[in-house]
């Protein structure tokens, strides 16, 4: 290389340096969407502004649930047939540790503070309290048959499950960790979430095709809602995936089977639109500004991006095979 | 705050000696150690269910790889009934179940009737004879029976009960639910090979009724009745490679070979030893199955989990029925609140009455004949093909009632 091509080269590094500081910051900043593979055993990374791939992360086997911590800084991902739990840096995006989970672990939540992990143990009808930063069991709270979904309350009092066989929601008591209510819903509950007032549970019966939503306080099933798609079979009605619009106006439902996620409002409990998604359409995501949802259909491979403002599917992304969860780094 | 008693009993009798045997169940006494709060506790109802299981020589197959669980069916009750306990006890029930093996065929009423005494909410692993003689005792007629052994069409036809409730699907709708995969495959000309057993005859019946359904061909419809002898013989293949050619060659053109041969005489010997290229379907084969051990779908796979950590084995589909046939008493009891046979009966035969058996929708008894809707699951011995209903066979009310005997056709009408 001649000398004073050199000389260029040299002079110029410093602004490109700086350019490329600006770069990565900004890559660094950028809102991530983390999608559990349950047939690939990887967790897919998008950037959620482009929607590219990131990176495909490799974990345990049989990912399923997956959450992200109130800092954002760790993603969590249930490996139900390696018994543990993948600690994901999310800003590295590799797997910085893993956390025994007890058997079978399906679902997890974690406690407002992030401090505790609440984890479903699919196999032997327990919900596993975990101490996050040791990774300790803090307790096991004996719950109905394939416990599945969980909530928690936004006091951290209270933990919701629910057992896809027993067809139960059990309110559980952080304090005593016992079980204080055991609500019987429809067939197959799936997921529960409280209303962003945190007066109501909302719980999805797969089998059963509707919402229970349960009083928080009194718990008993106040309302029930049911689907009705014009030339849709009942049967293929299947509501798994919950999630509330920011303000708690709307309820978004993936209704399974049916590829359509419903759109409820929550003071009248009236479906008032159904949005077309992918096959078997199964978990919901919220982006942070509440702009965007985000659906993981586990039949087509991909990802349905929803627009929450027009109530609009405006793109499909493929991702891993049998996309079950995903969770959106702010 | 009181432990919980749910040692959960599964008491072994023979009829004849009635020697009863307590085994303590794993599991559900696990979770049971466990103290769990005093509201879940109020307990006091208690559901007796009689499992009868029948006095039938095992079934032998050609395969070394196939044989029949001595606990077959009652490994699939069993893990069901530490489920409904497990489901139970948070609502104050409790379920209880006696596994009887009956002695022999000729007295059957007489074993069965004292145990009608206790219990009259009936698991049955019998075959359809002793499963019919039963049904028909007077002291049988207010009976929830529970038919976990028997696809016999003629039990949901001419001969159907009302005490008696199938949870496996018919050999009309195995045979249906093979014609439409085979239709959507376009592979629509049949060659049948059947067996001589009247057995034999009956699947070859519904495979003529399946081809005028659904508009295959079955371009012939023959006998194989050569007797191998000793099967699983060490001069068997050069008997099997001239056999079986055979039995097959100088047929009309065809896409398939389907097999009726219950007993599995031969069955398992025709795949690549058929004259023609071809596959093979029917009892060997592609089979129509309620349940495989390689189904996975529609978390399918956890119950695969459930049932080996439980029974040490695979589930099969006399398991799969079972643990359906336990689930079905617990969802009846658990959502109607009650415990009488008669309530639990008019329960299941309701419109409120769902059973979730992992394939994907609510399960639920046809009202004409108490068979258990459901998909039927196509599988090789190593995989899930395809799952019939297929797609496009369309019916007004439920898809799965294009398998077997719809309403306008049955000739069994329960109805109320």
């Amino acid at each position: 290389m001649p000398f004073d091509a050199m000389i260029t080269r040299l002079a110029l590094k410093p602004l490109a340096l700086s350019a490329c500081l600006a770069l990565s910051a900004l890559s660094a900043n950028a809102s991530q969407i983390f999608v559990s593979n349950e047939r690939d055993n990887t967790v897919t990374v998008l950037d959620s502004a482009t929607l590219a791939l990131v990176k495909t992360i490799t974990v345990g086997t049989r990912p399923r649930g997956i959450v992200i911590s109130p800092d954002g800084r760790e993603v969590l991902v249930c490996n139900g047939d390696s018994d543990n739990i993948s600690v994901i840096d999310a800003s590295t995006l590799e797997v910085s540790r893993t956390i025994d989970s007890g058997p079978d672990p399906e679902t997890l939540a974690l406690s407002p503070k992030g401090d505790v992990i609440y984890v479903s143990n699919e196999n032997d009808s327990m919900v596993t309290l975990l101490d996050r930063g040791a990774g300790t069991v803090l307790a096991r709270v004996p719950v109905g048959i394939e416990p599945e979904g969980l909530a928690v309350s936004a006091d951290n009092k209270t933990v919701v499950d629910v057992s896809e066989s027993t067809s139960m929601a059990h309110f559980i008591d952080v304090a005593t960790r016992a079980v204080i209510a055991n609500v019987l819903v429809d067939t197959r509950p799936r997921v529960a979430e409280y209303s962003r007032d945190g007066h109501d549970v909302w719980v999805t019966s797969e089998v059963g095709g509707t919402v229970a939503v349960i009083d928080a306080s009194s718990h008993q099933v106040a309302h029930k809602i049911a689907f009705d798609i014009p030339g849709v079979r009942q049967e293929l009605i299947s509501p798994v995936g919950l999630r509330f619009s920011l303000d708690g106006r709307l309820a978004f439902v993936a209704l399974g089977r049916a590829n359509r996620v419903a759109v409820i409002e929550t003071a009248t409990f009236k479906v008032v639109k159904y949005l077309l998604v992918g096959d078997r359409v199964w978990q919901l995501a919220l982006s942070p500004d509440g702009r965007t949802l985000y659906a993981t259909n586990g039949l087509t491979n991909d990802l349905s991006v929803i627009d929450v403002v027009d109530l609009k599917t405006i793109r499909s992304v493929p991702v891993g095979r049998l996309p079950w969860g995903l969770v959106i780094k702010p | 705050m009181r432990k919980v008693q749910a040692r959960t009993c599964v008491r072994a009798w023979t009829a004849a000696s009635l020697f009863a045997l307590c085994v303590s169940l794993r599991g559900g006494s696990a979770v049971a150690e466990t103290a769990v709060q005093a509201s879940q506790l109020d307990a006091g109802k208690v559901i007796h269910i009689l499992y009868l299981a029948g006095d039938d020589p095992k079934a032998s197959f050609l395969s070394l790889l196939q044989n029949q669980p001595d606990d077959e069916g009652e490994a699939g009750a069993s893990l069901a009934l530490d489920e409904v306990n497990l489901t139970g006890r948070f609502i104050g029930l409790h379920y209880t179940l006696d596994v009887v093996h009956l002695h022999g065929h000729s007295d059957l009423a007489a074993q069965t009737r004292p145990l009608l005494s206790t219990s009259k909410l009936i698991v049955a692993a019998l075959t359809a004879p002793d499963l019919l003689t039963i049904a028909s005792m007077p002291e049988a007629v207010d009976a929830v029976i529970l038919d976990i052994g028997s696809s016999d069409d003629r039990l949901r036809q001419e001969q159907c009960r009302r005490n008696v409730f199938h949870l496996l699907p018919s050999i009309a709708m195995r045979s249906d639910a093979l014609a439409q995969y085979l239709m959507k495959k376009r592979w629509a000309r049949w060659l049948v090979l059947r067996g001589p057993s009247a057995e034999d005859q009956a699947w070859a019946d519904d495979l003529h009724r399946s081809a005028a359904r659904f508009g295959g061909k079955i371009v012939e419809d023959r006998l194989y009745s050569y007797d191998a002898g000793s099967r699983r013989v060490d001069t068997g293949y050069q008997q099997i490679q001239t056999q079986l050619p055979l039995a097959t060659a100088n047929a009309p053109s065809h896409d398939i070979v389907i097999v009726a041969d219950t007993a599995d005489f031969f069955g398992d010997y025709l795949p690549y030893n058929t004259t023609e290229p071809r596959p093979v379907a029917g009892t060997q084969g592609l089979v129509p199955v309620a349940w495989h051990p390689a189904f996975q779908e529609y978390s399918a796979l956890q119950m695969q989990h459930r049932f080996e950590l439980a029974a040490h084995r695979t589930m099969n589909e006399r398991d799969y029925a079972g643990w359906l046939a336990i689930r079905a008493i617990g969802e009846a009891s658990i959502r109607s609140g009650k415990t009488e046979t008669a309530d639990l009966g008019a329960f299941m035969r309701s419109k409120a009455f769902e059973l979730a058996g992992f394939k994907g929708q609510a399960m639920t008894f046809r009202p004409w004949d108490q068979q258990l809707r459901q998909p039927v699951l196509l599988a090789s011995a190593l995989m899930v093909v395809s799952l019939s209903p297929q797609e496009g066979y369309l019916h007004p009310k439920f898809l799965t009632d294009t398998l077997g005997f719809d309403e306008p056709e049955t000739k069994c009408h329960l109805t109320p």
